[in-house]
């Protein structure tokens, strides 16, 4: 075992420890009645940099971490092109979603996006086909990275997969059960931390082992040329292939639950401008560095196949043991920011929008604090055994993760905010018809090729708008009165 | 979209900004899609390199991000405005 690697991965997961207990006890100081509000939502009092680092931490996942730099070295500039198409992700969910949507959360005293969507829309229906996607594509996306991160733990560490299938599985569950959203969120912010540093450094490591940009690039000219344009090593990436990962992984992001749930987590609108301002820089630098550093993998290392090892293995060629020890606790931390985000949603979403709204209502504070641990322990462990030996339908579901939310969500939330006009039957037939088409499509590209060269998620999010837009208008025609709802006047 | 006088004058400032977000990000595709189709486009021999990197990555990529970042600042502190959350009548 390598521990000049290992000694450093142990310290940052101790520090992520200790925040956790520091946030529970944060946590234990409010009054019972905020415990839910607490729990699930940190009390509504991110500041600017948490926000902005949670933000980016929770959307930089073990994708944007280990796969998006083993594409960009396998294909070339043109995949650096398409990861910056994410910088929009800083900006744009919080200014669009922005002040609106925390004056409407608090307003309907919604904790999840469930709730929201509850509030406004005010129809079991909604409630059940979001509470269900949330539950069902979002349980196998955190599957997924859970699995990621204990196969980067097992690469770096050479322990067996199901050893570090557990480290990584206890060290998320304690911190996420004790200190929930707070915790997550200022875990999220170490980890965010992490990530520009650890790519930043990384970044210098393999300019200066490759002998300067002008040598790696002359160097790549000189093994394919296609490599340094916008079109891949192949020449087959195309530009509206590209441009529709604008959707898919830049504006589309509204639409991710995780995210939007972010957005009502701030303290107030200063906090807010301040992350818009930090998570734009974060984004755009973690994105840039970590793609760059996949690219110019290339000509120090030629001939890695598997594209998740191109980060691993070029830290430890250019880094000295124990610095690469501290740069590879990045992908780490993207990995857990990710999860613990997931975890939390899940949980809430179980706890708040199913058993509180269906089950037992007049549950007493004890019951719903046991009922919040509990859940969140319990789906931690059943993630774990899963991840033990993934079932096909788990990697099955994961695929729609991303795209089938995004298509489901996105126009429910938007419109529900600014379009008055906006009502249940819309947000049922939108997210019915995103959800939908989202894997018949799937289906089609695969076996077809992609329809009209664009990802699988445009036209989803375009059916979905319509049909959001045809149904509203086709079964009532009433405006919604944003004002008349004061707090507590939920139906 | 609401200019009945009751409509809290929060949301018009909130529209304005959500509006704003949107002009922004169409802006941010034209600059990125413009500099990296436009110029990289071009044959592999006619590219120059800037700081090393192909002119087209370097102006989409790289100018664009530094770009971006410094209007959302500029946009923020000059057109975002601060406003209350909370309900007025009970402020705690």
């Amino acid at each position: 075992m390598n521990w000049e690697v290992i000694i450093p991965l142990l310290v940052f997961l101790v520090i992520i420890f200790f925040i956790g207990v520091w946030s529970s006890r944060k946590g234990a100081q409010v009054s019972d009645e905020n415990f839910l509000k607490d729990y699930f939502l940190g009390g509504r009092e991110l500041g600017g940099f948490v926000l902005a680092m949670t933000m980016v931490a929770t959307y930089g996942s073990a994708s944007s971490f280990l796969g998006g730099p083993g594409t960009a070295y396998t294909m070339g500039f043109g995949w650096v092109l398409l990861a910056m198409s994410q910088v929009v992700t800083g900006y744009f969910v919080l200014m669009v979603l922005g002040k609106k949507f925390a004056i409407m959360a608090r307003r309907y005293d919604a904790l999840t996006l469930v709730d929201f969507l509850k509030a406004r829309y005010n129809s079991a229906p909604v409630v059940i086909l979001s509470a269900g996607a949330i539950i069902i594509f979002l349980f196998s996306a955190m599957a997924a990275q859970w699995i990621g991160g204990a196969r980067l733990v097992e690469s770096l560490t050479g322990l067996s997969y199901h050893t570090a299938l557990l480290i990584f599985a206890v060290s998320v569950l304690v911190y996420v059960t004790i200190g929930g959203f707070r915790a997550v969120a200022v875990t999220d912010a170490v980890q965010g931390a992490v990530m520009v540093v650890g790519t930043l450094v990384l970044l210098t490591g393999v300019i200066i082992a490759g002998g300067g940009v002008t040598n790696i690039i002359n160097d790549l000219v000189s093994e394919n040329p296609n490599l340094v344009t916008p079109f891949g090593a192949d020449g087959n990436l195309g530009k509206a292939y590209v441009s529709s990962f604008w959707i898919l992984v830049g504006v589309g992001v509204v639409g991710l639950p995780q995210i939007a749930v972010r957005s009502m987590s701030y303290k107030n609108s200063t906090s807010m401008h301040r992350a818009l301002i930090i998570g734009t820089v974060v984004t755009g630098v973690i994105m840039l560095n970590m793609h760059l550093i996949g690219i110019f993998a290339r000509p120090i290392l030629p001939g890695i196949d598997v594209g998740d090892k191109v980060i691993p293995l070029i830290s430890m060629e250019v880094l000295p043991a124990w610095l690469a020890g501290i740069v590879l606790a990045a992908p780490m931390a993207a990995i857990m920011s990710t999860v613990d985000s997931l975890l939390i949603l899940v949980s809430s979403t179980v706890v708040k929008d199913v058993y509180l709204n269906y089950i037992k209502p007049d549950a007493s504070i004890k019951t719903i604090k046991r009922a919040s641990f509990g859940v969140t322990a319990v789906l931690g462990i059943i993630v774990y055994i899963l991840a033990l030996d993934p079932p096909d339908l788990l990697i099955f579901l994961n695929l729609f993760a991303f795209g089938g939310l995004e298509a489901a969500f996105i126009w429910p939330i938007v419109l529900g905010l600014y379009w008055k006009y906006a009502n249940k039957y819309g947000a049922i037939a939108s997210m019915i018809v995103g959800i939908g088409s989202y894997i018949a499509i799937h289906f089609y590209n695969q076996a077809n090729g992609n329809l009209f060269g664009v990802h699988t998620v445009t036209l989803p999010v375009l059916l979905s708008f319509v049909a959001f837009i045809i149904f509203s208008l086709i079964m009532k025609q009433e405006a919604y009165d944003y004002e008349r709802i004061r707090k507590g006047e939920i139906a | 979209m609401d200019n009945r006088d009751k409509t809290d004058w929060r949301f018009k400032v909130a529209n304005r900004e959500a509006l704003i977000g949107c002009g922004l990000a169409l802006l941010n595709f034209a600059w990125w899609f413009g500099f990296a189709y436009g110029m990289g486009s071009r044959p592999v021999e006619e590219y120059s390199y800037i700081l090393g990197m192909p002119d087209w990555f370097f102006y989409s990529c790289v100018i664009g991000f530094i770009l971006i970042t410094a209007l959302v600042a500029f946009v923020v502190k000059v057109f975002f405005k601060d406003v209350p959350f909370e309900e007025e009548e009970e402020l705690q």
